[in-house]
């Protein structure tokens, strides 16, 4: 391994481990960019971004919720919807162990929550990605509620929403995961050909089976700000070419310089741009 | 012959078959029973070793450098081929193949991901990993197929998507989503055949079919069992054990319920034989075809979705 690499490593694992802090526990939280310190309360209160310099702490999935949809209007559907472990699947773990565990710190049986919601007054069929869940990873359950929203906003003309943050296929559901894609992607093909659109926002990180499937089909595509998008994962990338990758690759500002996203967009002007979206389209 | 391109549990089967060259070149009758024994036995060995083969030896055979690739295919199956070039947005991409054909007496449109043997050719068809325009040519050629109402074959065999900081520029991610999509719709008959390796999403743009059928010894996995192995077990040497845990063979997916039909392969594998295996993948093909252009499309586009939308392990629907 060459020495930039290695040295980048050490970055890259701190700059994880920051952003793995950047969701508080205690009272103080310290930004992962500009190293300033916030009251997590007021943190919580600023949607999760810096007051300083705008750095965009990832925001837990229930936080997402109350951020875009109407108050009280978030109708969530198919939450008996849970994973199976049909491959039997073991590496240093079980992977119903390592399900069972996820459901338990995120509260939710997999890494998807789905409904029917209004922004600005607006139906929509609008789903999430639990992140906190195996990293947002796309197998079985999460492709089935992907399909049936899309299938729900087909049925009653309404525009699907979907906000992304997902690593990628889940590994541990083999064949089956990579399918996912095919499956959110053929149910995805029939409301475009309805011509009721879809709207995909894409968050930190989307990457993988998810950003090559329906992420990115949106018929208008936002990214928050410095997301990370792309195909192949950096590590990947660099370890193919051993070349190093240009600063601020796959990031958001690069998606958009690129011509692959339409807009960047941040947090605390989401909801009201997906309004206006909403009216500019219906 | 033995040679660096033979794999390791193919190598006693290939020595002992040479021994029986070795004696026939020798000749003489007093010979006949010992080579009529060799031949047994070198039957029964590889009888033996393909019998029990385990997932990861599956996977070494799948990217045989001599098993036949889609051009071979093309060459052994069609008539007519005339091959089409370049996405009409950047370049050609040679990773992946298409054009006009004439198949079982039926003009068809063929598009295959293409591997390289040696060197040089490797370099230009970058192993068989497409770049977004590889993926832009593809579709460009499907649509033609559509206007043109041309059954499309699809051929699948290659490690991935190229993960490179070009591909990435141009929109891999999009490029593939963008054939997932539109395969879906397409209101022509499609099958795909899984002839090696079957990587990931690079291989899935490709793959979105009416039928999908798979080599006994291909494969087609989320994730190739290195990438895996190091994620998961954080040890790239665990290949084996990731082969066997992500159940990545032609048969496991039958039994997943993915692919729709297992094309047997001659003894020892495609390679072996390449003209018996094209016979089998013509035959089976001609069956799946003449199924389906008699399904009318509304009804066609209808199962695709079906096919599709079943695929999944939940529980509480
Ligand atoms: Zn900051």
């Amino acid at each position: 391994m060459a020495w930039w690499n290695r040295k980048r490593e050490k970055r890259e694992a701190s700059q994880a481990l920051a952003e793995k802090r950047s969701v508080p526990s205690g009272l103080w939280h310290k930004c992962g960019q500009c190293g300033e310190i916030l009251e997590t309360q007021r943190l919580v209160e600023s949607s999760r971004v810096c007051p300083k310099c705008r750095h965009h702490f990832v925001m837990p999935t229930i936080e997402r919720i109350a951020l875009l949809c109407d108050e009280g209007s978030f109708v969530e559907e198919d939450t008996t919807v849970e994973p199976e472990d049909r491959l039997g699947f073991v590496d240093t773990r079980r992977y119903v162990d390592r399900l069972r565990s996820a459901a338990k710190s995120a509260g939710v049986p997999d890494a998807f929550r789905e409904g029917v919601a209004r922004i600005e007054g607006h139906e929509v069929a609008i789903g999430f990605f639990v992140f906190e869940f195996m990293g947002g990873s796309m197998g079985s359950v999460v492709g089935e509620k992907i399909a049936r929203l899309f299938e729900r906003a087909l049925e009653r003309r309404i525009p699907a929403i979907i906000c992304s943050a997902s690593g990628g296929a889940r590994m541990q559901e083999g064949i089956l995961s990579l399918m996912q894609m095919a499956k959110t992607t053929v149910a995805l093909a029939r409301l475009r050909e309805a011509g009721v659109p879809f709207l995909s926002v894409l968050l930190h990180p989307t990457t993988g089976g998810v950003a090559a499937s329906f992420a990115m089909l949106g018929d208008i595509i936002l990214a928050e700000p410095k997301a990370q998008i792309g195909f192949a994962g950096p590590r990947v990338i660099e370890q193919t070419i051993r070349q190093r990758l240009p600063p601020g690759f796959q990031r958001a500002e690069y998606l958009l310089a690129h011509g692959m996203v339409d807009a960047i967009v941040e947090r605390h002007d989401l909801k009201a741009r997906l309004g206006q979206l909403i009216r500019l389209l219906s | 012959m033995a040679d660096r391109q033979t794999l390791e549990f193919e190598r006693p089967i290939l020595e002992l078959e040479a021994k029986i060259e070795e004696l026939k070149r020798l000749g003489g009758s007093a010979l006949q029973a010992e080579l009529r024994q060799l031949e047994r036995r070198a039957r029964r060995l590889q009888e033996e070793v393909f019998s029990e083969l385990s997932a990861w030896q599956k996977v070494q055979l799948s990217r045989h450098p001599q098993r036949p690739f889609t051009l071979d295919y093309i060459s052994r199956l069609t008539a007519d081929f005339f091959e089409l070039h370049g996405d009409r947005h950047f370049g050609d991409d040679g990773a992946i193949v298409g054009g006009l054909a004439q198949f079982s007496g039926m003009p068809v449109v063929v598009i295959g991901h293409q591997k390289g043997r040696g060197t040089k050719e490797n370099v230009r068809r970058n192993f068989g990993m497409p770049r977004p325009e590889g993926y832009r040519k593809a579709l460009r050629l499907m649509e033609l197929a559509a206007r043109f109402q041309r059954p499309i074959l699809t051929f699948i065999d290659t490690p991935g998507a190229y993960p490179g900081i070009d591909a990435e520029e141009r929109g891999q991610a999009e490029a593939i989503a963008k054939n997932l999509e539109v395969m879906a719709r397409l209101p022509v008959p499609i099958i795909a055949t899984v002839i090696g390796e079957g990587g990931s999403g690079g291989a899935l743009a490709l793959g979105v079919a009416d039928r999908i059928l798979m080599l006994e010894y291909s494969i087609y996995s989320v994730i190739s069992p290195e990438g895996c192995a190091s994620i998961l077990w954080k040890d790239q040497q665990r290949v084996e054990v990731a082969a066997q845990e992500l159940k990545l063979s032609a048969q496991d997916l039958r039994r997943l319920g993915v692919n729709d039909e297992v094309i047997q392969e001659p003894p020892g594998g495609a390679h072996r034989d390449p003209e018996a295996m094209a016979r089998s993948v013509a035959e089976t093909l001609s069956r799946h075809l003449a199924e389906l252009v008699a399904i009318p499309k509304a009804e066609l586009l209808a199962r695709r979705y079906q096919k599709y939308r079943a695929i999944g392990a939940v529980r509480g629907a």
